[in-house]
Formats: structure tokens, C-alpha cells, sequence
């Protein structure tokens, strides 16, 4: 797909972020005000963190479930730790938890890579294993926000420069994985992975080693993800983050990534994870029925597939014009 | 004549039958499965802990505790027939839904096995009897009590429950609107749903503080509501002035009794939840009560329990944590 297409993908999905906030702010003016679209963005910043992972494998045709199951065993294991050593400094704590993700991340791949079982089965598996671990682990018990350290706690919540840092994180992350998508061997691989696996085989570029890679990075992400989300809400249990893989997933495939893998952008996932982001905090405010709340949610997806599923369309009529006039 | 004499035989047979059943029953470990909606729930721990308890103090007997690991019904189906395979004698079971694990339970009421229900109970064809912890209307009254005592020039109050098909939540939330004309000044402005989910909760906490700036308590009658409006006004910086009660565990809400972000809340004491279960499903499986409107099961420490027309019996009041108890309850569960 031309560079020209992906823009006009992500200026179209900013518009429609645009017109969203616009039908919001007609029914409820405060939700944009500055400082409400500051907590909109820092409670979308986990989604936005497990959508790039999830975009990253999505590229390379594979799909991970496990992300929240990740995000919840991480986070259940560095609350742990925290219970058990109050005074290890926080920074030490992130990179234990992104070490962590990734290594369970590295289990997922290996699985991919070297045995070549579907990830989808893969996934369902560690989804489902990783959630065990969590209850062995725990005992069934929830470790609270009095039994977390202040430092834990107060860490994604300082506020830098107008923006908590939680935000800062989901930022930071975007323009990294914009750099490594773009910039680096590896950020190309996943695309040549995924948009034509026989011909990156032929360029030199190991496929298994590739998802291996961005199962790496997506565990990485969910487990840096698994520290935010329990600091933030000062709790961690099993059923932690429930069913928040199909919301990152749907958040990918608002954004643009195509589902069979190959083409997708940090950008657009970043976007999607917004949309998603701002109807779930806008829903509480513009007093609709709960009834309807999950309707409209999932209305709001199939319009988004159903507007890229039209500009792909769009793509092949172009195409066959050309053909046209060339003959 | 020929006939009665086969008759009486055969009940003299079946009576020395049941006997010896109830010898050999006697030797061995009577064994009460408690079945609890999802493994892993602080509130269903506690409650293993008391049925643990009642079973040390009627001896020969054995707690099998179990679930599903998700809230399903379709789980607790599953555990529900490998009960009923490895031969239990009774099955305590706090239902994910009330209907959808009846036939279940008829298979194994058919079996012999003694079925009550109690926390979230069985429509009344699928047990012998339902053991709440309280009375729905006891708890309605208590939830709203729990805002107005902090409320004394009244104000407006909300309401975050769990999902908006929670059998419990939603029967004690109509009972709270039913009380609210006793206590005048106080108004409910909303009712909100955050699913059990900890960030779903946070979101409309944080939606209940923008739509009503005047809001004085957020009543959450279910452990994660509760938690996620407390961090939410934690957060949001309305200790103080919003006080988030309701309904939560004292080992899990201390952090926010200790913050004063909830003066005060309420729950049953799951320890002596179990404890009373096993009690009541021993006493019927041995034969000791019969589970028939009117009787009267007696349940060790917790005194006695009688049973309505629907064979459903209340246990107690549910009971009221602040900064003065909390600290030698949260260590309990």
C-alpha cells in the first residue's frame, strides 16, 4: 500500500476522533475541556502501549491473545515483589516488569517459531496458563492499595510538564516504535514478514525469527503495561484487565492494521486505541443506558472496519482505472 | 390383605436400608462440596474458611471447596456433574445464575445428594433450601444508612454497581430505592454499572463527579466498585468530600478507610456465611432438619435460622466497618 493511502487512512481516522469529541462535547461540554482530554489520553495510555505490541504482531500475520493475561501476571508479580521488598526503587521495578513481559512474550514466540503451532492456539493457551500462574501464585488473594509502597503507587501519577507520566510512557513508546518501524532492519522485517513471507524468505529475512521478535516486543509492552495498570488502580487480582485483549485487538483493527498482516502503522494503532479510549470515558458522561453502552461500543468497530474495508475497495478500482487507460 | 403385608415388608426393608445408610454414613467422612462462584475471590475464601471451621466442630466431615475459575454458570455446570460423579453427599452452591444451574442440581437431588443454595441463590426447584446472607431489604436499607449517617443536611448520592444483570446487586439496589422516602434530603441521582472491571469502575466513578458536581457519596455495593471509586476519588482529589461506602472486604478496603475516602461500609461476615452453610446442608443430609417452610435449623454458633415460604432463610444484619474496627478485621479477610 503507497504511503499516500496510509495517511489519508490515519487524517481520516483523526477526523472522525475529531467529529466523536464534537457529538460528545454537544451533549456534555466539559468532557473537552484541556484537563479532561489529559485524563482521557492517561487512562487510554495502557491500550495505546498493547495496541503498538499487538499492531507489531498483527503485521507478521500472527494475533496475541495473551496480552491482558500478560498485563495481569506481571502486574500481580511486581505487586509481589513490591509487598515483599517496599524499598526497591521503582525504576528497578519497570525494568523487572518489561524484562518479565518479555520473557513470557519469548514463550509465546518460541512456540510460534520453533514449533509452528498457530498463534491463535498458542495464545488461547498461555492466555489461559498465564492466568492460572496468577491464582497459584496469589492464592486467590488480592493485594490491596494499602500493602503497595507510596512510591509504587505515586510513580505513574506524578505530573510532568501538564501530563502524568503514565502519558508520557504511551508517548515515549509511540515515538520509539515509529523510529524502530521505519528506521531499523528489524522495524522492516516485521512488514516484509507479514506482507509477503516467501518473498522475505528470498531477501534473507528469517520469518519464525521475526514473530518470535514482535511476540517479544508485544510481551515487553504488556508487561510495562501490567505495572501502570496496577499502580493506577492500586489493585491487583486474577481477573485483572478481563477480556482487555479484544479491545486492543479492536483497537488495532480501528487503527488500520490489516488483520492479515503486512501493513499498519504505530500511528494508526495509536488512533484506534484513542477512539476506543474516548468512548469508553465519554459513555459514563453522556448518560446513556448500559444496556446500550456495549451496542454502541461494538457499532463503533464494525463502522471503523467497514470505512477501511470501503478504502481498500477504493484502492482496486484506482488500480484497474490505470490499467485502463494504459491499454 | 396379601398385599398390605408386602407393603409394610417393603417399608420395614427400605427404613432398616436407609439405616444402614445412615451408619455407614457415619463411618465415613460426610463430604460437603462448597461451590462458589469463580475460585480466587477473597469473599469465597473467607467463606471456605468458616464451612472449614464447621466441619472441625461436627467432625467426620470433609469441605471440598470448589468452582469455576471464571463467574459462568456453564463452569459451575461442569463442577456441579463431577460432583455428582465422585458421590458427594451435599452441595452448597452460590449460583452465577439462578436458573441456568437447576437442571444440574435436580440431577444431583435425584441422587440423593443434599443441595442448598445460599450467598446467590437457586430458583427454589433447583435446592432444598436458600441461605442469604441477610435480608435483600436489610441490605437496601443498610447501603443507603451507610451515606445518610455522613450526610446529615442530606445531599445526592449515586449508585455503582456491578453489571446490570447482577441478580444480588440489582435486588438490593431496588430494595435501597424502596427505603429512600425514610430518609428524606437524600437523593439518588444515578445509577451507574462498571462490570466488576477495575478500570470500567475507575471511568464511571470519574463520570459520575463531572455529571454531578455536587455529589456527596458513591455507594458501590460489590468489592471492585467499590475499590476503583475510591482510588477514583482518591485521584480526583474529593476526599472529603465524596464519600465512597457500600459494600467490600475490611483486608481490602483498609487503604481506603485509612485514606478517608470511605468512612464507613458494610458486609456480612463471610467466615460465618460458611460456617453457617455447612451447618445447615449437615444437618439436612444427616437427616437431623428437613428443609419444609416453617422449620427451624439450628446452626451452631450462629444460633438458629427459620425458613419462609420460599424455604429461605436469613443469616444476620450485615455488619458496619470504619476506621475504628477495621485494622482488627482486615487481617481476618
Amino acid at each position: 500500500m503507497s504511503k499516500q493511502a496510509l495517511m489519508s487512512r490515519e487524517l481520516l481516522l483523526t477526523g472522525a476522533i475529531i467529529l466523536l469529541l464534537g457529538i460528545i462535547a454537544s451533549r456534555f461540554p466539559a468532557f473537552i475541556a484541556p484537563g479532561n482530554l489529559v485524563n482521557v489520553f492517561n487512562d487510554t495510555a495502557p491500550l495505546i502501549l498493547l495496541a503498538i505490541g499487538q499492531m507489531i504482531v498483527i503485521l507478521t500475520r500472527c494475533i496475541d491473545l495473551s496480552v491482558a493475561a500478560n498485563l495481569a501476571l506481571t502486574g500481580m508479580v511486581v505487586a509481589m515483589l513490591n509487598v515483599a521488598m517496599p524499598g526497591l526503587p521503582v525504576p528497578v521495578i519497570i525494568a523487572l516488569a518489561i524484562t518479565f513481559g518479555a520473557v513470557l512474550g519469548m514463550f509465546n514466540g518460541v512456540l510460534v517459531w520453533k514449533l509452528a503451532i498457530p498463534p491463535i492456539v498458542v495464545t488461547l493457551g498461555t492466555m489461559t496458563i498465564f492466568r492460572g500462574i496468577i491464582f497459584l501464585l496469589s492464592e486467590g488473594r488480592w493485594i490491596n492499595a494499602h500493602q503497595l509502597s507510596d512510591a509504587f503507587k505515586a510513580f505513574p501519577r506524578t505530573v510532568l510538564l501538564g501530563l502524568p507520566v503514565m502519558s508520557w510512557i504511551a508517548l515515549g513508546a509511540v515515538v520509539l516504535f515509529v523510529v524502530v518501524m521505519n528506521r531499523t532492519s528489524l522495524g522492516r522485517a516485521f512488514y516484509a514478514a507479514g506482507g509477503n513471507p516467501h518473498a522475505a524468505t528470498y531477501a534473507g529475512i528469517n520469518v519464525g525469527r521475526t514473530q518470535f521478535w514482535a511476540f517479544t516486543i508485544s510481551g515487553a509492552l504488556s508487561g510495562l503495561a501490567g505495572y501502570l495498570w496496577v499502580s493506577r488502580f492500586a489493585v491487583a487480582f486474577v481477573d485483572l484487565a478481563r477480556g482487555f485483549e479484544l479491545t486492543v485487538v479492536a483497537a488495532c483493527v480501528i487503527g488500520g492494521v490489516a488483520i492479515m498482516g503486512g501493513s499498519g502503522t504505530v500511528l494508526g494503532a495509536m488512533l484506534g486505541a484513542l477512539f476506543l479510549g474516548i468512548i469508553s470515558n465519554a459513555l459514563p458522561v453522556v448518560s446513556i443506558s448500559p444496556f446500550w453502552q456495549l451496542a454502541i461500543s461494538g457499532s463503533a468497530i464494525i463502522i471503523a472496519v467497514a470505512l477501511n474495508a470501503s478504502a481498500n475497495r477504493k484502492k482496486g478500482r484506482i488500480i484497474l482505472k490505470r490499467a485502463e487507460q494504459a491499454t | 390383605m396379601k398385599r398390605r403385608t408386602f407393603s409394610s415388608l417393603a417399608a420395614g426393608l427400605g427404613l432398616a436400608a436407609s439405616l444402614m445408610g445412615t451408619s455407614a454414613m457415619a463411618q465415613d467422612n460426610m463430604r460437603i462440596a462448597l461451590v462458589v462462584k469463580a475460585l480466587g475471590i477473597g469473599f469465597f475464601e473467607a467463606a471456605a474458611e468458616g464451612a472449614q471451621e464447621a466441619a472441625a466442630e461436627l467432625g467426620n466431615v470433609e469441605i471440598i471447596y470448589t468452582g469455576p475459575t471464571t463467574t459462568t454458570a456453564e463452569g459451575q455446570i461442569e463442577v456441579i456433574n463431577s460432583l455428582i460423579a465422585q458421590g458427594v453427599d451435599a452441595i452448597a452452591i452460590s449460583a452465577n445464575d439462578p436458573d441456568a444451574v437447576v437442571p444440574a442440581l435436580q440431577r444431583a437431588m435425584q441422587r440423593g445428594i443434599t443441595v442448598i443454595s445460599w450467598d446467590s441463590g437457586v430458583a427454589e426447584e433447583g435446592r432444598m433450601m436458600n441461605l442469604n446472607p441477610s435480608s435483600t431489604e436489610l441490605i437496601g436499607n443498610t447501603i443507603i444508612r451507610l451515606a445518610a449517617d455522613h450526610m446529615p443536611e442530606g445531599g445526592q448520592v449515586a449508585i455503582l454497581s456491578a453489571t446490570a444483570t447482577s441478580t444480588n446487586q440489582n435486588a438490593w439496589i431496588a430494595a435501597a430505592e424502596a427505603v429512600l422516602p425514610d430518609f428524606p434530603g437524600i437523593e439518588l441521582v444515578a445509577t451507574v454499572y462498571g462490570d466488576d472491571l477495575s478500570d470500567k469502575s475507575y471511568r464511571e466513578a470519574q463520570g459520575l463527579m463531572a455529571s454531578f458536581p455536587d455529589l456527596q457519596a458513591i455507594i458501590a455495593p460489590t468489592t471492585v466498585g467499590i475499590l476503583a471509586a475510591c482510588q477514583a476519588v482518591s485521584d480526583a482529589g474529593k476526599i472529603g468530600e465524596i464519600n465512597v461506602t457500600g459494600l467490600g472486604l475490611p483486608s481490602e478496603m483498609a487503604g481506603c478507610v485509612e485514606s478517608g475516602a470511605t468512612k464507613s461500609f458494610a458486609i456480612w461476615n463471610p467466615i460465618d456465611l460458611g460456617y453457617t452453610a455447612t451447618m445447615i446442608a449437615h444437618a439436612l443430609a444427616t437427616g437431623a432438619a428437613t428443609a419444609e417452610p416453617g422449620a427451624e435449623i439450628p446452626t451452631g454458633r450462629m444460633g438458629s435460622v427459620t425458613l419462609d415460604d420460599t424455604t429461605s432463610a436469613a443469616m444476620s444484619d450485615p455488619f458496619t466497618y470504619d476506621a475504628s474496627n477495621i485494622d482488627q478485621f482486615k487481617d481476618i479477610f
